[in-house]
């Protein structure tokens, strides 16, 4: 199973296993890993699971769709290049070990 | 802070937002969760989207993981229901003859699908949409049904609808009212939402009742009011439903006019000691044509935020919900996404084009925006509810001007 790193509020790191096929913002929300909210339930809708993609891990990304660029104009805390909605990113083999950080807030 | 012992009746989204804000606030008194449906708690808004059109696998819609409970010591009775309250005391009595005392209740039961009351409605393959079991009846039945009727042309009907269409079933949906959507869309979007759907190969009827079900054992057809049949193996109804407050009024709480518990804006019940929040409570809103008038939201929004409203009054801390509504909803390719209330709005401004299947249409009142409809327009939706939450007024010529940056409106914070 793929492993995902979150990057914590208070610089601490969770690691998680993964079943392909779920989101990581999914992940997230099975393993209680506070700081994505997620109101929306991934639906794109809500821009409550932002996170930041490790630079050295966005290539391995597909980018964002036109939704979901668009989305991350509006999140809550500051959006930099490595912005991502992180229900929008599909979890397989390819992204074992991606490390993402939870931003200051969501709303 | 005191270990009094906070009891949450309904397992849902407003029931498992409120439990988890009241920790991270600080509440260590014992909480007790008592949920009716035998799954741990789950999203609703999937259900009609993704799990019916197969994109969406149970597994991933859980509320919290199951370690979560037990992480924040929250103890989860399922398959038990409340049925009966004795505000004196301060005592719940569940369906299996036991009794929880409290010091806090907060009451989460949401609402339930209505049934239509009507001959035929007790044949197989007539069915309601709101829980994940009726999800995975439903689910269960595609792979042997062609034409399905569905009643109801509001949100549910319409996602249903099309999460069918998407798997190859021809759909058919019925609506009394003359067009779709007619409480929460102007006629105008109404006639929008219509179109997708007749391009999408829909087949929809307005205007037209339903008089009975029609089948020997199982349905196989819809009777409309005209006489009209409309043939089908299967039938989803969507319309409405009824708030699961009749256990909690009869202990004396009082209700609205759909039973909604009456609450204030920091979900409190006129009872002492009992809070309540979410789809089964009318709450004063700010963004209503007669502000402070209580609606009853029937919005992910609406429970997790008038749930962290509960909580903060459960730690004694005032935080009032004064959140901007919002919604969302998806239909064939389009994402819609709704903000504000519509009521009694006095102009209709559409930026963008509806022939491009992207823009947005903002309602006016007195010259203030009061609500936004968007279509695939995510960006502009996140803004609409910045401008209708801070009650921008804006000029309707510049708002339908898209050179016109919308953004400048708000005043820098
Ligand atoms: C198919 C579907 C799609 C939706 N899509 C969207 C969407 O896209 N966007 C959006 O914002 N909203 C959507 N909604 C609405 C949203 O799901 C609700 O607003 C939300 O679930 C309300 O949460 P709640 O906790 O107040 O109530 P509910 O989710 O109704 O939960 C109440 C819970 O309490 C239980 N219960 C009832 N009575 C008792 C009792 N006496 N004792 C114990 N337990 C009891 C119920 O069985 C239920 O589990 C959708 C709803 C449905 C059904
Ligand atoms: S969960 Fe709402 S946008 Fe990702």
């Amino acid at each position: 199973m793929p492993a995902i790193h979150y990057i914590l509020k208070d610089g601490a790191v969770r690691t998680v296993d993964v079943r392909d096929g779920l989101s990581v913002m999914e992940a997230a929300v099975h393993a209680n890993v506070r700081g994505i909210d997620a109101e929306c339930g991934g639906s794109c809708a809500c821009a409550t699971c932002h996170v930041y993609v490790a630079e050295a891990d966005l290539d391995r990304l597909p980018p964002p769709d036109e939704l979901e660029a668009e989305m991350l104009d509006a999140v809550a805390a500051e959006r930099r290049p490595t912005s991502r909605l992180s229900c929008q990113i599909i979890i397989g083999p390819a992204l074992d070990g991606l490390t993402v950080e939870v931003p200051a807030t969501q709303s | 802070m005191s270990a009094r012992t906070l009891v949450i009746a309904g397992a849902s989204c407003a029931g498992v937002q409120l439990a988890a804000s009241a920790r991270e606030m600080g509440f260590d008194g014992p909480i007790v969760m008592v949920g009716d449906e035998p799954h741990l708690p789950y999203q609703r808004p999937p259900l009609s989207k993704g799990v019916l059109n197969g994109r969406t696998a149970v597994d991933q819609i859980g509320l919290r993981g199951p370690a979560f409970y037990d992480e924040q010591r929250i103890e989860l009775l399922l398959g038990r229901r409340a049925v009966a309250l004795d505000v004196a005391a301060r005592r719940v009595t569940l369906d299996d003859g036991s009794a929880l005392a409290y010091d806090h209740l907060a009451i989460t039961t949401g609402a339930r699908a209505r049934v239509l009351a009507l001959p035929g409605a007790a044949l197989d393959g007539v069915l309601s949409l709101r829980s994940l079991d009726d999800a995975l009846r439903i689910a269960g039945e595609l792979g042997r049904v062609r034409r399905v009727c569905v009643i109801g042309g509001g949100f549910i009907g319409l996602e249903t609808a099309s999460a069918l269409t998407a798997r190859g079933i021809h759909v058919t949906v019925v609506e009394t009212q003359t067009r779709l959507l007619p409480r929460s869309f102007t006629p105008r979007l109404s006639k929008y939402i219509a179109d997708v759907h007749w391009h999408r190969g829909v087949n929809v009827l307005c205007g037209r009742g339903v008089r009975a079900f029609l089948g020997t054992s199982r349905v196989e057809a819809v009777e409309l009011d005209d006489g009209h049949r409309v043939e089908c193996d299967l039938v989803v109804t969507g319309i409405g439903v009824i708030p699961n407050t009749e256990w909690a009024r009869a202990a004396g709480l009082p209700g609205d006019r759909d039973g909604a518990l009456l609450v204030d804006t920091r979900g409190h019940t006129p009872v002492p000691g009992v809070l309540a929040a979410g789809d089964c409570v009318a709450m004063p809103s700010p963004f209503t044509a007669r502000p402070g008038r209580p609606v009853r939201l029937e919005s992910i929004q609406a429970a997790n935020d008038g749930a962290r409203a509960a909580a903060a009054t459960l730690v004694g801390r005032d935080a009032p919900c004064v959140a901007v509504p919002w919604f969302w909803s998806e239909q064939h390719d389009l994402k819609l996404q709704m903000t504000g209330l519509g009521e009694a709005s006095d102009t209709l401004v559409l930026r963008g084009r509806p022939d491009d299947h992207r823009f947005t249409a903002f309602h006016l009142r007195d010259g203030r925006v009061a609500a936004a409809h968007s279509v695939n327009r995510p960006a502009e939706h996140l803004l609409s509810r910045k401008l209708v939450a801070a009650g921008v007024a804006i000029d309707a010529e510049r708002l339908a001007d898209e050179s016109f940056d919308l953004k400048s409106t708000l005043a820098p914070v």
